[in-house]
Order: C-alpha cells, then structure tokens, then sequence
C-alpha cells in the first residue's frame, strides 16, 4: 500500500517536473523561457522610442490596442549590438506582476525549438561574482550537448518596472 | 423555495437610494402655502416602495420606520393635515435617518438606533401632535407619556392578543398565505384560531383564487406587539385588521363569541399606528441608549463606500446603439461581398464601403461613449438640500439657481466632481454671501443668489459656481498670505495670481474655524482633484459684487481632443485644450537668461522656451534654430511656456492609453495613443515637461 502510493507520487512529479521551454539565440548563446509566458513570436517592426529611458528599452509598440514596451535583450545583456532584420524577431512574454498582468517584448536575433526539461536536471546559475551579471537567470539545462540559459520572466518584467529600473540606472 | 435574495440586494439599495432623492427634492420643492397634491403623492410612493422592499427583504427596521413616515405622509395627502415647514424638516431628517439605516445594513454595519429612535420619536411628534393637542411639540412630554404608556402594554401582553384578520379576496393571489402566517404566530406564544365562514359564497360562485374566510385569533403569552406586526406586515395592504389588547379579566372565549362579528365588519385602521407608536418608542428608549453612542462614534469614522459599479442607461441610447451595431453589420457583409471576387471595376464599390464604414464607426464610438455620459444633475440635485441645511444654519437668506442640469458629463467626471462642488457651494454660503442686515445695508436684496452653471464650450463642460456675495478682496488676501508666510511680502502680483492665493494650502481668511469652513484646508485639495480629472479652476471676483469660479472639466477622460507635433520623425500630442496659440518668432523676440535658459515675449508676459528635441533627445529634430521651427503656448496648471517643435501636423481626437499598465510613468509624459497608421505617439504632460525642462 506505500509502496504503490510512493511510486505513483514519483511518477506524478516526473510528469508535472518536466517544463517546456522556448529557446532563443543571441549571438553563440541560447537562452530558455518558460513557454507558458510566452503570447505570442512576432517579427520586428519599428517602435516609437521613449525620451529618457536606458538605451535598452527600444520603445513602445501598438498591440491590438495595448502600449505594449520592447526590449532589445542583447542590449539588455550588455552584448554587442546587431542591425534589425526581417529575421529579428520579438518575443512577446505575459506575467502577473503585483496581480497585475504585464505584457513585454523582447528581441532577440532568433527562435529556436520547444524544448522539454525535467525539472531536476536544471542546475543553478553558477556564481560569477560581480563580473557577470546572473539575476535574471533561474538556471542552466543541458538539451542535446548545448546549454540553455533559463531565464525568469518575472525578474525581466519586474526590472523594466518604476523601481528595478531606476536602480539599474544608478549602478550604471 | 431557497431563492438567494441577496442577489436582488443591490438593486432593491440603489433603488431606495434613488427614492430618497426623490423625497428629498420633492420635500424640498413643497410650497408651504400652496401644496401639490401630487408632488406629496410622489413623495409617497417613493416612501411606499422602499417599506415594501425593506419588508421584502427583511430589513424589519427599515420598514418600520417607512411606515411611519408613510402615516405622516398619507394623512398629509388625504389633505387631513396641513403641510408644514417643522413637518417638512422631520420628513427630511428622516429621509436622512433612513439614508444612513439603508447604507448601513448595505456595509454590513449596525444600524445606529440611538439617532433612528430619536428620528422616529421626531416623527410620532409631528404625528400625534395632531391627534392629542395637549401634546405639544416637546421632546420631554411624550417620553414620559410614552413611559406611562408602555407600562399597561408590557403587563398586559402576559395576557396576550386579539387579532382580527381578515383578509381582502385577492390576498392569496399576492401569495401569501394565512396558513403560514398562523403557524409563525402559533411560535410565538398559544394561539387559538377561530374561523368565520359567513363571507363564504355558494359552491358555484366561488372562485378558488379568491379568499373569502376571515379569523380571530387569540393569542395567549408575553408577546411583544411588534413581533405580531412582523408577522402581518406583507399583507397589512391586503387586509383588514386590528390587533387589540385581551382583556385580562374577561374570558377570552367569551369576547370572541360575542363581538368578533363586529370587530370584523369595523376593521378600523386607527388603532393601527396609535398603539404601533406608542410601542415602538418604548422598547428602546430605555435600555439601548445608553449602550450605543460609543458605537455610533466608530462607526462615523469608517468611510463611505465606493462610487457604484453600475449605470443606468436611457433605453432610448441602446436602442441607438442596437441600430448602429445592425448598420455596421450590413456594412461588414457589403464589404465582404465585394471581396469574395474582387476585380478592379469594383474599386468604387470598396471606396464606398469603406466610407460607411467609417461613417459607422465613428458613430458607433460616439453612441458608446454616450452611454458613460451622465446628465449633470446627478450632482447638482444636492445641493438645494445643502443650501436649505446651511442657510439656515447660518441664518442667511439664500437662493440657489441650477442652470443647465441637463448638460452631460461622463460618470467618472461626475462621480469625482460633486465633493470639491460641494466644497466650493459651502465656501460660497460661508464666505461669499453676506448677512440679511449686511445685504441690506450694501443696497443688495436681502435675498443672496447662488448659481450653479454647467454648460459645453469647445471639447470641455465648464461649471460655473457664482455667487453674489461680497467678492474677494485682493489685499486682504495679500495681507492674509503674507502673515501665514506663505507669500513673501516684496513680490508683486496680478489680481489673478491674487485671487489664486487661495488654493494654497494652509491658506485660510475665516477669522474662525467653523463647521462649516475655514480650516485652511480645501480649496488646495479641489484644485488638486480638478486637476487630476485633467481639468482647470478659475476665480474672478468683483469686490462688494460677488466671485464667480470657473472649472474647466474635460467631458471624457477616455477621449482626448490633441494636436499632433512633429519633431524630427517623432509625433507627439498635445492636449489642445492646453494650446493657447502657436507662433513663429523671430530672433528679436528671444532673450537669454543666465546665458542658457531661453525666454520669448509675448505681448506682455516673458515666457519660457521649452525645447521638445532637447529634452527629449530627439536626435533627428530639423529645427534647431528658434526662427526654423514654430512654438506652441501652452498653458499647463497655470504655467506658461512655448513648446518648441519642428510643424504643426493636425488636429485629431486620440484615445487615451496608458503607458503604465505594462510600462510605467515616463516624465513629461502623460499617456500615449495609437495615430491611424497604427503606431503609438506619446501625449504631453506639460506641467512635467515644464519641470523636466528646468532640471
């Protein structure tokens, strides 16, 4: 009688641990989100830019209706810059932050796969001190010999928010 | 049989509140010397429909003092008693008793029963005033009247009651059923119930819907009078009945026998409220007031609820509504029946379709934005009450004029309007209107005049508060600011910036606090709520003449009349009701101060540059010259200053979007819009760009 209960308990947290993930590429590396946040991939378009923001936060775009704001991640990332082409592509993300629901875009140079991850073999960011900066990063997996960058969709909105930005600003 | 009343709640409290306006300004318009029987019929009915709500839903309370408000009122109607103004003003002390029993079973709160007991005492005053003379009008007398009252009821009810019943033939089609009713009686204490079937017809003529029995019921035990009432209160419209105290020292039995026949056939209404009014003083005048003021003091303090949720809307503007949807839908499938196989000869058919369609949208926007729009008099049918109330507080003879209730606003406009109109309606009994003798003396009438305005002026409604009292006197205001230290003593102002003064906080010119006003707190906060509505206020004032102010409200806050500038390939909008001109200035015009910050003359005022691509950034601004561009006056909150922009681009009416919601608040921003095109373009805030434009 435990013993059934145990095994169908393992069994259910296997199915319920294993996460989907959308990965990206900017430049050589690979970053995961979880596809659940994920509303919807779009294909670049011009925005209208926002006076007196970080040069990160290209600007604002109409999304049927909503002002919704774009992030270049690569930017955000302190990574060189790339021109934006028909393949650059917009990942638009949705969260409850404060039981509010966000929405943001974010570019990156382009979509890779869906990817199934287990929730146990993701490792933590490991620590770099200050010199890389890992606050946005939830952890790392390994899919087909390539590591994915997992990143927390929740801390990427919130920094964009009144008060994460502004200490962005100053330590900048 | 379980149907959740609660749900109806809502309705049954807005509706009540509705009904108590009506009785207020029906009170409120009652001509002493010459009364509309209607307008007392009016009054009633509201009264009616709320004591038969409240006993629908069990708000015993509620019912009970409607129903004695209705008594007053009836006797008022049937023309058996004079209309008089101490009447009049407990009817409106009691429109307000019932106000404050409605909202507080709506939160959930106890009813405050010292202030009803009071209310009600009121108006059994009023009422058996009438009947026994001998009673006057003193608080003192019919207390302990009521007390020598209460002691034959409370020791007689030990011997119980004599009910006679008898119902109107239509009471079982109002679905209730003596059956039931007798059983909850039967709880209360021993109850013999003796029927009498001489109204019963003949087999072939009656009618089983109708009822034709008739009772007397004998109830033995301690029982309150009042609970019996309970029990009758749904049908005491449908039947006749009288409720009598047993004789103790006869036989029950015996009465019923006799004189229930005659009993029957009276049904006299009278006894009815006499013996209810005496009862319902007496229970609580003793014991429950002085267990509640404490409570009454908490409760004061919490707030009020929030504006409602709901909106009544004209059927007449839905059935528009409903058209528009149908034309647009006609349209939808013109056009998409031109598309199905679309060759060039049918580009005209397209052009057309696209027109209509247009043409339906706009209107469509226009309808539903209509449905927001309140007339304004939901916020001025308030004030005769407050101006009634506070004149003769202040013993001031005052007249207030409404003009232009009809005027439409949008619900939120009107929701957050009314308590700083309130605010400036106070200030202008208080302050602005003088005193009968003071009148007299100045060669004015005795009577003051207030006037409240409202009416449409470009995309705004202005509301106007005038009063013809004794204006504002600008150096005494000077005087008064400087000695608060809130104005240094040396600088020079224009009669407005005078006048302006006080919307300062702190700043206050009673010589002492009342009630009514002079806190120093107020005019400050109004201006701050009429500029978050994205509105403006203004005074003018005539001494010895009267002040008039001015408030300036957008008619919608989701719709914004704007005019679009470029600068560089940038678009931004700026309200146009901020615009006061837009001019091209030459090198001459413009002075530097300090070397850097950049003023313009205009006419008589120097004015502040603001330059839109600098402090924004916009790097691909083509006008950097002052000559090459143009400059946009803006006046925002009272500051003045000349945008700099590279052209004018158009006028249009731009949706307001928030730049929060995913955002959040940029400087010198307000809100943003989507243009025709499709992409966002940012609205100024031009009190922030001013500011951001100094740091």
């Amino acid at each position: 009688m435990a013993q059934e209960t145990d095994t169908q308990e393992v069994e259910g947290t296997k199915l319920e641990n294993s996460m989907q993930f959308l990965s990206f590429t900017l430049g050589e590396e690979e970053y995961g989100v979880d596809i659940l946040s994920v509303q919807e991939i779009r294909s670049w378009e011009p925005v209208s830019r926002i006076p007196n923001v970080p040069s990160y936060e290209k600007g604002v775009v109409n999304l049927r209706g909503a002002i919704v704001p774009i992030i270049d991640l690569r930017e955000r990332f302190n990574l060189q810059h790339s021109e934006y082409t028909n393949l650059t592509v917009v990942v638009v993300l949705q969260t409850i932050l404060k039981g509010r629901s966000r929405t943001m875009g974010l570019v990156v140079d382009s979509v890779s796969d869906v990817n199934n991850i287990d929730a146990q073999l993701i490792q933590s960011a490991p620590d770099f001190g200050t010199k890389v900066s890992t606050e946005f990063i939830s952890g790392l997996a390994l899919v087909d010999e390539r590591m994915l960058i997992l990143l927390d969709v929740k801390k990427l909105l919130k920094l964009d928010g009144v008060d994460g930005a502004e200490e962005n600003d100053d330590e900048s | 049989m379980s149907i959740d009343m609660a749900q109806f709640h809502q309705v049954f409290f807005e509706e009540s509140f509705e009904g108590l306006d009506i009785m207020e300004s029906g009170l409120l318009n009652l001509d002493m010397g010459d009364v509309d029987s209607e307008a007392i019929n009016t009054i009633f009915r509201a009264a009616h429909s709320i004591k038969g709500g409240s006993g629908t839903f069990g708000f015993s309370a509620v019912s009970d003092y409607t129903h004695v408000m209705e008594t007053l009122l009836d006797e008022m109607r049937d023309g058996r008693r004079q209309v008089t103004q101490s009447a009049v003003d407990v009817l409106l002390g009691s429109v307000d008793c019932l106000r404050e029993m409605l909202s507080a079973i709506q939160d959930e709160n106890e009813i405050d029963e010292v202030s009803v007991v009071e209310h009600k005492k009121a108006l059994e005053i009023e009422l058996n005033g009438k009947q026994a003379n001998s009673q006057v009008a003193d608080v003192e007398i019919p207390e302990q009247a009521a007390n020598e009252i209460t002691a034959i009821p409370n020791d007689s009810s030990e011997s119980g009651w004599k009910i006679s019943f008898c119902p109107h033939a239509d009471l079982l089609k109002t679905g209730n059923d003596p059956v039931r009713m007798f059983r909850e009686l039967s709880e209360l204490g021993d109850l013999e119930v003796i029927v009498d079937l001489q109204g019963v017809p003949p087999l072939f003529d009656l009618d089983p819907e109708e009822c034709h029995l008739s009772w007397t019921l004998i109830l033995k035990g301690s029982v309150q009078r009042e609970e019996i009432d309970d029990i009758f209160d749904w049908v005491e419209d449908e039947c006749d009945l009288s409720i009598q105290l047993l004789n103790p020292v006869e036989e029950p039995i015996n009465i019923v026998s006799t004189e229930s026949p005659n009993i029957v056939t009276q049904s006299n209404p009278t006894p009815l409220p006499t013996t209810e009014n005496q009862e319902s003083i007496t229970p609580k005048s003793g014991s429950s007031i002085i267990a509640k003021p404490l409570k009454t003091e908490e409760k004061k303090a919490k707030s009020t609820p929030a504006a409602s949720t709901s909106i009544r809307v004209d059927t007449g503007k839905i059935d528009t509504l409903i058209n528009m949807v149908g034309e647009l839908v006609i349209t939808q499938s013109m056009l998409s029946l031109v598309g199905e196989d679309f060759t060039s000869d049918k580009i005209d058919q397209l052009k057309n379709g696209l027109v209509q369609l247009e043409r339906h949208t706009r209107e469509l926007q226009e309808s539903v934005m209509n449905i927001r729009m309140l007339p304004i008099s939901f916020v001025f049918s308030r004030f005769p009450r407050l101006v009634h109330d506070l004149s003769s507080k202040l013993d001031k003879k005052i007249e207030l004029k409404l003009v232009g209730e009809h005027t439409e606003v949008d619900k939120t406009v009107v929701e957050l309007i009314s308590d700083p109109l309130v605010h400036l309606v106070r200030n202008s009994l208080d302050h602005g209107i003088e005193m009968p003798a003071d009148r007299i003396a100045a060669g004015k009438p005795e009577m003051g005049t207030i006037t409240l305005e409202a009416y449409h002026r470009g995309g705004n409604i202005v509301i106007e508060v005038k009063d013809d009292g004794k204006g504002l006197n600008k150096d005494f205001l000077r005087t008064k600011a400087i000695e608060k230290g809130l104005l240094d003593p040396d600088t020079v102002l224009t009669d407005k910036q005078c006048y302006e003064l006080i919307f300062m906080a702190g700043f206050s010119t009673a010589e002492k606090v009342t009630d009514v006003s002079g806190r120093g707190v107020g005019m400050d906060v109004v201006r701050r709520n009429i500029q978050s509505l994205g509105g403006n206020i203004e005074i003018t004032s005539e001494l010895g003449f009267g002040s008039t102010i001015l408030i300036n409200l957008p008619l919608t806050l989701a719709i914004l009349d704007g005019q679009s500038i470029a600068v560089g390939d940038e678009t931004f909008i700026v309200p146009l009701g901020s615009i006061v001109e837009s001019i091209k200035i030459s090198d001459k015009m413009v002075n530097r101060v300090a070397g850097k910050g950049e003023t313009f003359r205009l006419r008589d005022e120097y004015l502040p540059i603001v330059r839109i691509h600098n402090v924004f950034n916009v790097e691909s601004a083509k006008a950097t010259k002052l000559t090459e561009g143009l400059l946009v006056v803006v006046d925002g909150q009272g500051m003045r200053c000349g945008l700099f922009v590279d052209d004018l681009l158009g006028q249009q009416q731009v949706v307001i979007k928030s730049l929060e919601a995913n955002y959040r608040r940029v400087e010198g921003v307000s809100s943003a819009t989507i243009l025709g095109d499709g992409s966002v373009a940012l609205i100024l805030d031009i009190p922030g760009l001013v500011r951001l434009s100094n740091q």
